[in-house]
């Protein structure tokens, strides 16, 4: 396959930033995306340009490491993977290709299409944790039983990879599935109940302060997440969260 | 320097509790007067970072990636084992060290793998606490499954994605203490050497990949958890990122670097699809539990399926070779991974291999869903002769276990692995070798400790599977927080360790010279290019079969592809900014060394042993004709390699393995 790519070049955070052209060509459909770019970055390499920065590390979707806001989605056209995971049979020869980083306040370039998420991180300092301290000697993990469906749910919201897909593509940039996610693991789990109060009310705290949006209820988190976390997070975090604010 | 391994005397089971009832202490006050540093933030340098702030250290952590949740040991999928013996099928302790160590072939230390055995069921504790949700049954107790190279069913697991859970828990503990400011947070920071001060490690110097910038850190001991060295094949399931610099530079400083040449090569992955690819696939190994793998009997049927004429699924039962339920009846599909990894090569070689590459066999479900099917429809009182009722309740059982592999494998194949066979070929995963430590997990630098997948101890020759994540987290949350303060009892006076010091001057300066050559050298290749030379190298001649022409040419390649690295790599860009390609420049230029080392090991062990296979050393003839055969009387030690310049001028330590709880024998899973 031949492509046209328009990429986003920043040489860094300071940089106003501006999209630029590229042609790659001999594009095999069997290529991730982030292969694709490899080829283009070599090129360039040989003709003495800066290859394109962006972020990636497994390339088997479970680091959250990878972004890239491709042809206005979050992780490209497909469902339910990461751009790594995105391959090149979903395009078609002679398609222009937009590539852009993340975008929200929260989460700044750092050079090209590598932002800085660690926004996310501060969130989990926060309250992303049970306060239970290393030893031998906590209780034996089977002495309490957790039902079933609610170890599942809890598992299901525990998937999230941070990669901030939600976030980037949300109208208002809220954070709001990510951060309902982390409630929810704990909230669904009996270990997670001694601090409920205190762990919803300091991660929300912490994420509006780190400038994310509030959410407005259009569900683009849920369809563009790679892992497929649901919006019942989101309700359960506000459940958690004004039975946290009643406690006071 | 002779090794002592200062395993603690008495008999195997009291070892680790003496040890601990007569180590040094530090007191609470002076915890707080010392500072570790740890690199790595996967499931051991995490699972360290927050244990020893908990104590009351000091912890300044770091990682190259831009959270510590995205360490490597996120990826590993299948499971956890622990000796729990929750499903009432005969394990203990016991039997884990057992396995460990003849799954290990024989080449692993007994009393740390004993020790890793006592402590693994804390582990599921300490994790469940954590608010790990592991897969759990119906009456809402834990669940298990089983691995390859055991008989019992000990694996704790969360579907497919076990490593991402438990890291999540390390992630969470650090996150606390990150919060109460006990550990101060390096992400995106590249180790790039160790600092030795009066023969002690007291610091590293880092570059911040962001900006550049060469910094300075001091501690009164450095941790490495930075994991293993599988890329430099190049292509391996390793993350991208994954590399040997701060291994290698540890070596270099002083640090005896361990059978190198042990190296996992797994055998379910998603074979190699062209030249393009940047990185392998694995797909669990709890898919041999259900999955069976087989190629066809006739060479007819093999070149009708690469014609495209014929479909697996086409392919009569008689006419197929399950070549592991054949060759090993006792283990079957669950043979360990250097065995079935051997296997596949084996018919493969002899020209059974079913894609256009002639590299992949099948790994087929079709039975797991039909048995699974009738089971539920029995359950529910369906009609179990239904076919396609059959199938359908079975590919839902089959879907809840496995789903997100099924799903990753159709995404990078594009075929249904529900309707036709996956196909699957070894690829490079783990390596058994790295840092070598005594019993305190020390490095043969005072200070320098080593834990997880960067050192060797634990898995001798070859490593069983869901062990690794064993490791990583009984090093760091119950081993190393024990062993780190007998060391640091003798700290609680030094006071802070300066930064502006010759050596902290001296070793500043070599990471800015090297980084200077590196960017003015203006060559005419791109590092991939070298990169992907040296993995061709490493897998043709240093790979799943070795022999002693294919090793002797490899070290010249090696040593003469170092020359023309450093001679014509290009590296775009400058030192103060963030670039990628500089970053991969350092690594791969630590892998052409690391590689040559590799096969020097390799040349010089003549057995095969675990997942070092010696083409010269297999069984000529009895009921193990064809299998590897090991050398215990000239091979019964580690090879514990010193850095004197040139790798292939490294010199050999040996530690001798006794082996006194259990009987050397050769490993049969017949």
């Amino acid at each position: 396959m031949n492509l046209t790519l328009k990429i986003w070049r920043q040489k860094n955070a300071s940089d106003k930033g501006k999209m630029v052209d590229y042609s790659v060509s001999d594009i095999s459909p069997d290529m991730s995306f982030l292969e694709m770019l490899d080829v283009l970055n070599e090129q360039l390499i040989e003709q003495g340009e800066q290859p394109v920065a962006f972020d990636h590390d497994c390339r088997e979707g479970i680091c959250g490491m990878c972004s890239l806001y491709i042809n206005g989605e979050a992780h490209g056209p497909d469902r339910g993977v990461t751009t790594c995971q995105l391959h090149m049979r979903m395009f078609k020869d002679g398609d222009t290709i937009t590539i852009e980083p993340f975008r929200a306040t929260a989460f700044p370039v750092i050079k090209d299409l590598v932002v800085d998420r660690s926004a996310f991180d501060r969130v989990q300092h926060a309250g992303g944790f049970i306060s239970v301290n290393t030893s031998g000697n906590t209780i034996d993990a089977n002495a309490i039983p957790v039902n079933k469906h609610d170890a599942d749910d809890a598992f299901a919201a525990a998937t999230c990879i941070g990669c901030g897909a939600c976030v980037a593509s949300c109208k208002n940039s809220s954070a709001m599935l990510f951060v309902g996610a982390k409630v929810s693991q704990f909230a669904l789990l009996p270990q997670g109940q001694v601090e409920a109060t205190d762990r919803v009310l300091n991660m929300v705290k912490q994420m509006d302060e780190e400038g994310f949006g509030n959410c407005t209820n259009t569900g683009a988190c849920e369809v563009e997440c790679p892992k497929g976390i649901s919006l019942e997070n989101i309700a359960r975090m506000n459940r958690e969260y004004l039975k946290a604010a009643f406690k006071g | 320097m002779a090794l002592d391994s200062k395993i603690p005397q008495g008999p195997i089971a009291d070892k680790w509790t003496n040890y601990k009832n007569h180590i040094n202490l530090v007191n609470p006050a002076n915890k707080r007067l010392i500072d570790v540093i740890v690199v790595g933030t996967g499931l051991a340098g995490g699972s360290a970072a927050a244990t020893l702030a908990e104590l009351g250290y000091n912890v300044k952590a770091f990682c190259f990636q831009d959270s510590p949740r995205r360490a490597h040991s996120i990826a590993a999928q299948g499971g956890i084992n622990a000796a729990k013996n929750y499903q009432g099928d005969g394990d203990s302790t016991y039997r884990l060290f057992y396995d460990t160590v003849k799954g290990g072939d024989y080449r692993s230390r007994e009393a740390n793998v004993y020790r890793l055995a006592e402590v693994s069921a804390n582990i599921i504790d300490q994790c469940v606490a954590q608010g790990v949700p592991f897969a759990r049954e119906y009456g809402g107790l834990l669940d298990n499954r089983s691995f390859g190279g055991v008989l019992v069913s000990r694996t704790f697991y969360a579907a497919g994605q076990t490593g991402q859970q438990l890291l999540l828990g390390a992630y969470s503990a650090m996150n606390r203490q990150i919060g109460r400011g006990k550990i101060k947070m390096y992400n995106r920071h590249e180790m790039l050497d160790v600092v030795i001060v009066d023969g002690k490690a007291r610091g590293i110097i880092t570059r911040n990949l962001i900006t550049g910038e060469i910094e300075r850190h001091s501690a009164h001991a450095v941790v490495l958890g930075t994991g293993g060295y599988g890329n430099v094949f190049f292509l391996s399931t390793n993350a991208m990122g994954s590399n040997v610099t701060a291994a290698w530079k540890a070596h270099k400083r002083g640090a005896y670097f361990a059978n190198p040449c042990y190296t996992q090569i797994h055998p379910t992955c998603i074979p190699v699809s062209g030249d393009h690819q940047s990185k392998l696939t694995l797909m669990s190994e709890s898919l041999r539990n259900d999955g069976r793998i087989w190629v066809p009997k006739h060479m007819k049927d093999v070149e009708a399926i690469r014609a495209g004429q014929l479909k697996p699924t086409q392919i009569a039962e008689e006419d197929r070779d399950y070549y592991l339920e054949r060759r090993y009846p006792a283990f079957g599909n669950l043979v360990p991974r250097d065995v079935a990894s051997r296997a596949a090569k084996e018919r493969c070689d002899a020209g059974y291999g079913v894609n256009a590459t002639g590299e992949a066999v099948y790994l087929d479900f079709a039975s797991a869903i039909q048995r699974y099917g009738k089971e539920q429809a029995h359950i529910k009182g369906l009609d179990e002769n239904d076919a396609a009722l059959v199938k359908k309740l079975g590919q839902e059982v089959v879907r809840v276990k496995y789903g997100n592999l099924f799903q990753m494998y159709e995404k990078i194949v594009d075929q249904n692995p529900y309707e036709t066979p996956m196909m699957i070929y070894p690829a490079v995963h783990y390596t058994m070798g790295g840092i070598w430590v005594d019993y305190n997990l020390m490095t043969t630098v005072p200070g320098l400790y080593a834990i997880g997948e960067a050192n060797f101890s634990d898995h001798g020759a070859n490593r069983l599977g869901a062990s690794a994540l064993m490791q990583g987290l009984a090093d760091g949350y119950f081993v190393l927080p024990y062993t780190i303060g007998d060391y640091l009892a003798d700290d609680i006076r030094t006071g802070p360790i300066s930064t502006d010091t010759k050596e902290f001057e001296e070793a500043e300066k070599n990471v800015k010279d090297r980084i200077a050559s590196l960017i003015n050298n203006n060559g005419s290749h791109s590092v991939d290019y070298f990169h992907k030379k040296l993995g061709k190298i490493m897998w043709n001649k240093v790979g799943m079969s070795r022999n002693e022409k294919g090793l002797k040419e490899a070290i010249e390649e090696i040593s003469t592809l170092r020359k023309e690295f450093w001679a014509d790599v290009k590296v775009p860009g400058t030192a103060d900014e963030y670039n990628e390609e500089l970053a991969k420049a350092g690594r791969v230029a630590d892998f052409l060394e690391l590689g040559e080392l590799f096969a020097k090991d390799a040349l010089h062990r003549t057995e095969s042993c675990g997942g070092h296979f010696r083409e010269e050393s297999v069984e000529e003839d009895g009921p193990q004709k064809g299998e590897a055969k090991r050398d215990d009387e000239n091979f019964t030690y580690v090879a514990a390699w010193e850095y004197k310049g040139e790798p292939k001028d490294a010199v050999l330590h040996k530690e001798d393995l006794e082996f006194k709880d259990i009987e050397l024998k050769q490993r049969s899973y017949k």
